[in-house]
This record gives C-alpha cells, sequence and structure tokens, in this order.
C-alpha cells in the first residue's frame, strides 16, 4: 500500500498570540525569529495515522508531500524521522504565494506523478489560516472520493474504514481505496521520533519538483493561478477591562461575583 | 454598482423545522441579494422536511427548491452533489452560502471546485465592497482576521453559526417551492454506521448561558460541579480541549477552533487559559467572566468579570450566593 501525506510548515501555533505581527505592506504574518516553524500539528496527526497503518498491515511504503520554499525541507524531515520513507518537496518560484485552490492543484498533480498511491491524508485544516479547502479539493482535482474528520481509520484489503466526528456524534464510514482523508485531532497524540529513526531519516531520499516537473504552467501555480485576493489580513483587539473580585476568602470573592452579576443585569 | 445574479443558501433541517444557522445565513443572503438585485434562493435536501419550505420563505427567500426522500436520510456529499450542482448550474448565483458545520465543511470544498472557483470558509461576515464580495474570516487561531475576495464565481461562503442575527418570522412573505426529484446516486463513499447522541441538557448553541471547564476544573468531579452550576443557570456545560482530550467530559462539547461556537449572553470560563482557539468559539460571547488561578490567564483579557483563584474553592460558595440570589429575585 502507497499511502501519500500532504503537510504544512506553519509558525508554532502554541507561539503567544502577543507576538503576531502583520506585515501592512504585504498583508502576510511577519515571522518571528524566536520562534521556530513546525509542521502543523493536524498534519503531523495524519502522519501519525500513516504510520499506525502500516503498524497494523506490516507493510506500507509513506511518502510525505509539502509545498513550500527551502526552509519547508524541515517539515519533510520531520515526517521522516517519525518513520515516513520519503519525501517530496514542491518548489518552484511560481508556487510562492497560493491559495487553497492552486496549493490543491500542485499537489494533485505531485500525487498524480507518485502514480500509484492508493491512500491520500492531509490534516482536517491547518493550523495557520484554518481553511480546511486543500484535502478534499486534491480529492476533486484527482476525482476519488474524500472522507473528512477522520477520528480513527482502518485498512483491510482494498476497503479502507473511517470513523468521521459528526454533530453530536460519529459516523462509520467504508469506500474502497483510492481515496482521500482528512484527519481531525481526535485521531490522538502522535508519537515522538525515535534517535534510530532521526538517523535512518538522514539517508532517506527528497525530491524537489518545479512547476515543470509537475507539467503545470506557471500561470496556473502560486498567486497567478490564485482564485481568491487576499484583501486585508490583521489583529482584532478585543482587549477590554476585566473587573477582577476582591475578597479576604474564597466565599467572598465568589458571593461579590455573584452580587455583581445580578447588579449589572447579566443574570 | 451592482453584481448581477442571486444568492443560494444551501439549507439544513434539523426534525422538520429550519436548522437556525440556516435562519441566520437567509439573513446575510437577504442583505447581500439587496445589493445585487438578485433573489435569494434555497436548496434543501433531506427526509421528512415537514414544513421547512415555508420557514425558508418566512425567514427571507425568494425560491425553494426541495428535495424531500429517503435518498438523502443521511448527509453524504457524494450524494448531495449532483442535485447542488444541477440548481446552481440552473441558475447560476453570483454567492453561495453554506453552514460552517461538519457538513457544510466537507461539502463547500468539493462545491466549488467542482463549480470552478474556490471558497472562503467559517466567514464571519459578508458585504460587497465596490461591486466584490469582501468576506472576512478568523485565522491564526481566532487570534487574526483575513479578508477575501473572488478572481472566480460564483463566491463560496461557509457562514459561522451566530455570527449572523436571523431575520424575524414573516408569515405573510410569499416564495415559490421547486420540487427536486430526490433521485438515489450510486456513491463511493458508504455509511455503515451512524451514532449520534442526544445531547443531555439544553443546547450548547441556543443557550443563554453556557459555564465551560477547563484544565483547571482538576479532573471530572470538577465537572460535575460545573454541570450543577450550569443547571442552576439554566445553561448548557461546555469544555474546553484540554478538558476533552483528558476524556474529563465528553468530545461533543468542545468549544473552539475545531469544536462548537456559542455566543451566550454570559459565558463562564472555569479554569481555562483562553488560548486563541478556544476563544475561536467563544468570542461572540456578550459577556465573558473567568475564574482561573493564574492572573495573568488570556482568558482575564477578554473578560468583563474575573476571579483569581482556585475553581475548587470559589465554585461551591459560588453556587450557593448565586442560589441565594436567584431565589430573592424570584420571590
Amino acid at each position: 500500500m502507497h499511502i501519500a501525506v500532504c503537510v504544512k510548515q506553519i509558525q508554532d501555533p502554541e507561539m503567544p498570540t502577543a507576538l503576531l505581527r502583520v506585515d501592512a505592506d504585504t498583508n502576510k504574518m511577519m515571522l518571528t525569529s524566536s520562534v521556530s516553524p513546525v509542521i502543523s500539528p493536524f498534519d503531523e496527526q495524519a502522519v501519525e495515522a500513516a504510520l499506525r497503518i502500516r503498524d497494523a498491515l506490516g507493510e506500507a511504503r509513506i511518502t510525505v508531500l509539502t509545498l513550500g520554499a527551502e526552509p519547508a525541507r524541515q517539515v519533510l524531515k520531520a515526517a521522516l524521522s517519525l518513520g515516513a520513507d520519503e519525501g517530496v518537496l514542491l518548489s518552484d518560484p511560481a508556487f510562492q504565494d497560493p491559495d487553497s485552490y492552486t496549493t490543491a492543484l500542485a499537489l494533485s498533480a505531485a500525487i498524480g506523478k507518485l502514480g500509484d498511491v492508493d491512500l491520500v491524508l492531509t490534516g482536517r485544516q491547518a493550523a495557520d489560516f484554518d481553511a480546511g479547502v486543500v484535502g478534499c479539493g486534491i480529492a476533486e482535482l484527482l476525482d476519488i472520493p474524500a472522507i473528512t474528520f477522520a477520528r480513527d481509520i482502518s485498512v483491510d484489503g482494498g476497503t479502507i474504514r473511517v470513523q468521521r466526528v459528526i454533530e453530536n456524534g460519529h459516523e462509520i464510514v467504508e469506500v474502497a481505496s483510492p481515496a482521500l482523508v482528512t484527519i481531525s485531532h481526535e485521531i490522538g497524540a502522535p508519537r515522538k521520533a525515535s534517535l534510530r529513526e532521526t538517523m535512518r531519516a538522514a539517508r532517506k531520499p527528497i525530491a524537489v519538483w518545479s512547476v515543470e516537473d509537475l507539467a503545470l504552467e506557471a500561470a496556473q501555480t502560486g498567486a497567478l493561478g490564485a482564485r481568491r485576493v487576499l484583501e486585508a489580513l490583521y489583529i482584532p483587539s478585543r482587549d477590554i477591562e476585566c473587573e477582577f473580585q476582591q475578597g479576604a476568602s474564597a466565599r467572598e470573592m465568589a458571593q461579590n461575583l455573584a452580587r455583581r452579576l445580578y447588579q449589572a443585569n447579566i443574570l | 454598482m451592482s453584481a448581477p445574479g442571486g444568492v443560494l443558501v444551501i439549507a439544513q433541517a434539523e426534525g422538520g423545522a429550519l436548522s437556525e444557522l440556516s435562519r441566520e445565513m437567509l439573513a446575510l443572503a437577504r442583505r447581500l441579494a439587496d445589493e445585487t438585485g438578485g433573489m435569494v434562493e434555497a436548496v434543501l435536501l433531506g427526509e421528512n422536511l415537514g414544513d421547512s419550505a415555508g420557514d425558508l420563505i418566512a425567514f427571507g427567500a425568494d425560491r425553494i427548491h426541495i428535495g424531500d426522500g429517503a435518498a438523502y436520510t443521511a448527509y453524504l456529499a457524494e450524494a448531495w452533489m449532483p442535485k447542488l450542482i444541477e440548481v446552481a448550474a440552473d441558475a447560476p448565483p453570483a454567492v453561495i452560502l453554506i453552514g460552517h458545520d461538519t457538513m457544510g465543511a466537507d461539502l463547500a470544498p468539493r462545491l466549488a471546485i467542482r463549480l470552478g472557483t474556490t471558497v472562503a470558509t467559517a466567514c464571519v461576515e459578508a458585504e460587497f465592497v465596490a461591486g466584490r464580495l469582501h468576506a472576512t474570516r478568523s485565522c491564526y487561531g481566532g487570534a487574526a482576521r483575513e479578508t477575501l475576495s473572488f478572481k472566480t464565481g460564483p463566491c463560496v461562503l461557509t457562514i459561522k453559526s451566530k455570527s449572523q442575527a436571523a431575520l424575524d418570522r414573516n408569515n405573510g412573505r410569499k416564495g415559490e417551492i421547486v420540487p427536486l426529484a430526490a433521485d438515489a446516486v450510486q456513491t463511493r463513499v458508504r455509511i455503515v454506521e451512524r451514532n449520534v447522541s442526544a445531547a443531555a441538557g439544553v443546547r450548547l448553541e441556543t443557550a443563554a448561558v453556557v459555564v465551560a471547564g477547563g484544565r483547571g476544573l482538576n479532573g471530572p468531579e470538577g465537572f460535575k460541579v460545573a454541570r450543577e452550576l450550569a443547571d442552576l443557570l439554566g445553561g448548557a456545560l461546555g469544555a474546553s480541549r484540554v478538558a476533552c482530550d483528558l476524556e474529563w467530559c465528553p468530545a461533543s462539547i468542545q468549544i473552539g477552533l475545531s469544536g462548537r461556537t456559542v455566543a451566550p449572553e454570559l459565558y463562564l470560563a472555569l479554569g481555562i487559559s483562553g488560548a486563541s482557539q478556544h476563544m475561536a468559539g467563544c468570542g461572540g460571547a456578550k459577556t465573558i467572566v473567568a475564574i482561573n488561578n493564574d492572573p495573568t490567564a488570556q482568558i482575564f483579557k477578554s473578560s468583563r468579570f474575573g476571579i483569581v483563584g482556585d475553581c475548587q474553592e470559589i465554585l461551591p460558595p459560588l453556587i450557593d450566593a448565586l442560589r441565594v440570589l436567584r431565589d430573592a429575585k424570584d420571590s
């Protein structure tokens, strides 16, 4: 079985939001040198899902793909250190500043080029722009079925079985491969890279593919091919003055709060 | 300047009635259509839809495409897509609005790509600026916002629950109803089993008061106390992702970016630090009250009232005090 996992390099979502700054000229989030970029957490869980499938089957080939400039190679290395077999870096000046559509277009072309992929995994959304479009976009462009928000996934023969999160519960769905599945955080914590895998990862291959390698036109990709325009990016202010309740004891503070909620007509 | 075409709402029904989020989308659709000069159309697929068509008209739609039948018992993208494409191609809208829930988030990207366009997901605002639709949405875990416009049409948007206020029901409104054949479609994905729990207590999305617990509740016992407080206030119980991941409470009550979105009158955050991913789900609350033992917790920056202290110590006397005040008010 060949599993392709699409991952994205983002700024660490755990970083304090006070460090976020927008460059008003470019409408981009400014990079903060004190915080290293990471693999988007849902994508890391997609890598974990692939590894669990391989653990269960005993054998599977896992290819990790990312779209980005040279520094994005780091997330491929991180995934290889977790146990993935090979990486593909989609890197070309023409790929710069993509939207969800041109990202999906490049990734689907790359998966098409890999040729024999049985299962494509992505995170449910990237933890920076939270759009959640690329996964289903890839499936549409490849014309394969997609299942979103997986909290569990298993493979039996050619059948992929997924528990998918829905409002107030979950449903179990099945599909024959090839298919795409987006992974939700309910799947659980990803494993940590072992020293052994990290050592091995240094010898695993990472291919670098350009627009030409994917048989795309530059005008179709990146910012040129994008179907949306980013008009503005900003950090809204929502700080308000908090009235802290004082008191000599927990009881006194609690009583003051209860009284204030009634005085302010909130209750 | 006005853009041509109408606004199409992909509506949902729950238990034979139009969903709250669909009503909210109709209000937005009405506002946008008044600018484009187009019509508000809605498409509704499901089974046993009752008088949802009447609801759609009363809440702002001009023309309804309705498919009621066993083919649409449960949502499945592949089963619904051909019918939605048929409706969208029949009367190409300028804008398509879809609710941002597990159905809409699953459906919208596919529909958009299929229609040769793209989607702005989880939008909180949409308006025409110089004839172009501008959609605003949260990003960076709710810490930032972006405004997008479209180079392709139709503009497909998924709309966040509680971001729009529904119009008042107007039973005098007139509308046209177009029945759709509920054709069964051969799908590649097959639903084997569906487990939906009737959520206990008051529904989170519609509750006037939400009591939400986080790591500071210290375990399942803390959630029992939080539940007692929620019941006392006639509210619903919610939780942070950490508390759900620790299995102190069901995952279905998670509030935040990857959980539910609530906008109650009062949001009581108990032992919740207020990470932006959590605030993305409760930032619309009218008043936030926080109890947290860390005076520097982010949550206090969004709170009108706060107590710095341990929930275990504060909650029992708080429940006592609120009960006394409620009884005094009632008598």
